[in-house]
């Protein structure tokens, strides 16, 4: 009974879990999340975009790391991407990278 | 058939852990125990950020938006819509997903009074609402009477037209009535004011709209300052799109006004010749939104001093400012600015009530400016904290280089169109 309890609970704890992970309810309460932030005003919250801006949503954190090192040392074109990519030690860029990595 | 790539490998193990996030091993720090009640003032770019993105935050928080508008018309864009490129549906936007998708409360009614004592705020239609973090982003309100002549009755023959909504129709429409050959003033203010490249990207929009259909009219700038926002950047495209067309005249070459007469449609500067024009833009000087002036939360020049880690008045506590109403320089006073200010409150307010550290803010600026519909520039910033308060990260941020390609600017103003849809859906969608 209590086992059986705890598996309901589990589950439906999981289940809430992903489907607000899925609808873009959840949030989180770290630094990676906070620097995410900036980047969610043009690519869209959860890094989904609704217009010409590139979605970054689930990209692999490799993708996203390169690229910002590649926007900051010029080494790949951008319009204003090097501006920003400019404003992040290696350590920011790997959060934010883990961040939209892991949205959906 | 589906094949394990390193791609799918790095999704798949992404789900799990956050999939055993919620099982009891907490990859996260979601502030999900956090509880309380949030206050929000105002619907625009800052306090609908907030509301958001604490709903997103922490679930727990009761958040009420209060905002006297049933929908809100951005200042952005708006003057892509004195150049005919949009109409005033396309700027229009709704809260039905703050309500609906996000769970905020949103009360559609005017905050008369705040209680900092007592932590409530009461409303013109009677409720008073009590919180534990009330946040204010009132926005501008303008000094009337600092410019002789101009007041709220003129602003109607003379539309400021820097709160977006019937003050933009007015200014559309007077464009439209105007004669070809005619003169249209646009007159911005000394710093600082909202948007601060608005009044040059007003001027683009008006002469593309212009060259179209009255190619023999004229646009003066009236300016009260000696440089601004973009400056080369600007000129370099008045140049490209519409030679001859706009003139600026700059504060000691007679651009600062001091008087105008609704009247006659005549500007005065503080020195040189009175000017008539056909159309007449008087942006005045500004402060901060009226709630804030009337809570005691405004200086003696009428902005709002933070501290600019949280956002919470130095003057009352647990009050936030942020938005234009904020002393949150070196951000600018933009829409951009704000929704970052906001995004970072929520991070504060978040974390004060669910007992954790906030972690350490970071803050953004991303404004891009409509020369031309094919011709877009930009200026970024990033921000973060040091003991001083906010400072640019130097190295990055700046604005677009002169020496780009037709192709860079054309990419830029389509970015500028991806930029609206994301900020206004990151927003209210």
């Amino acid at each position: 009974m209590q086992t059986s309890m705890r598996t309901l609970v589990i589950t439906m704890a999981s289940l809430t879990g992903l489907l607000m992970v899925q609808s873009g309810h959840t949030g989180e309460l770290t630094r990676g999340a906070m620097l995410s932030a900036s980047c969610e005003g043009c690519h869209g919250t959860n890094g989904h975009s609704p217009g010409s801006i590139p979605d970054i949503s689930g990209k692999s954190a490799e993708f996203i790391r390169i690229s910002m090192e590649e926007f900051r040392s010029g080494g790949r074109a951008s319009t204003v991407m090097a501006r920003h990519a400019k404003g992040y030690t290696d350590d920011e860029i790997l959060l934010i990278a883990e961040y939209f990595a892991n949205r959906k | 058939m589906s094949k394990l790539t390193r791609r799918n490998f790095i999704r798949l193990t992404g789900t799990i852990s956050a999939a055993t996030s919620v099982l009891g091993w907490p990859m996260v720090s979601l502030a999900g125990k956090a509880s309380g009640r949030v206050v929000i003032i105002g619907g625009g770019f800052g306090g609908a950020s907030c509301a958001k993105y604490l709903r997103r935050l922490a679930p727990g928080i009761e958040v009420t938006l209060v905002e006297r508008n049933t929908s809100f018309i951005t200042c952005p864009f708006s003057n892509a819509v004195l150049g005919g490129l949009y109409n005033i549906d396309y700027i229009t936007q709704s809260y039905d997903a703050l309500r609906e998708v996000y769970g905020v409360n949103v009360i559609h009614d005017n905050a008369t009074t705040i209680n900092p004592a007592a932590k409530k705020v009461a409303l013109a239609g009677g409720a008073a609402l009590p919180y534990d973090h009330l946040v204010i982003s009132p926005g501008i309100d303008f000094q009337w009477g600092a410019i002789e002549g101009y007041d709220e009755t003129a602003s109607e023959t003379i539309p400021h037209a820097w709160k977006a909504g019937l003050q933009t129709l007015i200014l559309h429409r007077q464009l439209e009535q105007m004669q070809d050959g005619g003169v249209v003033i646009i007159a911005p203010p000394r710093n600082p004011f909202r948007c601060p490249p608005g009044p040059y990207e007003r001027a683009s929009m008006i002469a593309h709209y212009l060259k179209q259909t009255k190619p023999k009219s004229k646009i003066l700038i009236y300016d009260a300052k000696e440089k601004f926002s973009k400056q080369p950047l600007f000129e370099q495209g008045w140049q490209a799109l519409y030679p001859g067309m706009i003139e600026w005249i700059k504060e000691s070459d007679g651009g600062a006004i001091e008087r105008v007469d609704a009247k006659t449609m005549t500007v005065y500067p503080t020195f040189g010749d009175p000017q008539k024009a056909d159309v007449i833009n008087l942006i005045p000087p500004q402060k901060a939104g009226a709630i804030a002036q009337a809570a005691g939360l405004s200086n003696d020049d009428g902005w709002c001093p933070v501290n600019q880690r949280t956002f919470e008045s130095t003057v009352h506590k647990s009050i936030h400012v942020i938005g234009d109403a904020a002393i949150a320089s070196p951000m600018p006073k933009s829409g951009f600015a704000a929704s970052s200010e906001g995004k970072v409150c929520a991070t504060a307010i978040a974390a004060s009530l669910s007992g954790q550290e906030m972690p350490e803010p970071s803050y953004v600026n991303t404004c891009y400016s409509l020369i031309g519909p094919k011709y877009g520039i930009s200026v970024a910033a990033v921000y973060r904290m040091e003991d001083e308060g906010i400072v640019s990260v130097k190295g990055a941020g700046g604005v677009s280089p002169a020496d780009a390609t037709d192709a860079f600017r054309g990419d830029e103003a389509r970015y500028a169109v991806g930029w609206y849809k994301s900020i206004t859906s990151d927003i209210w969608g």
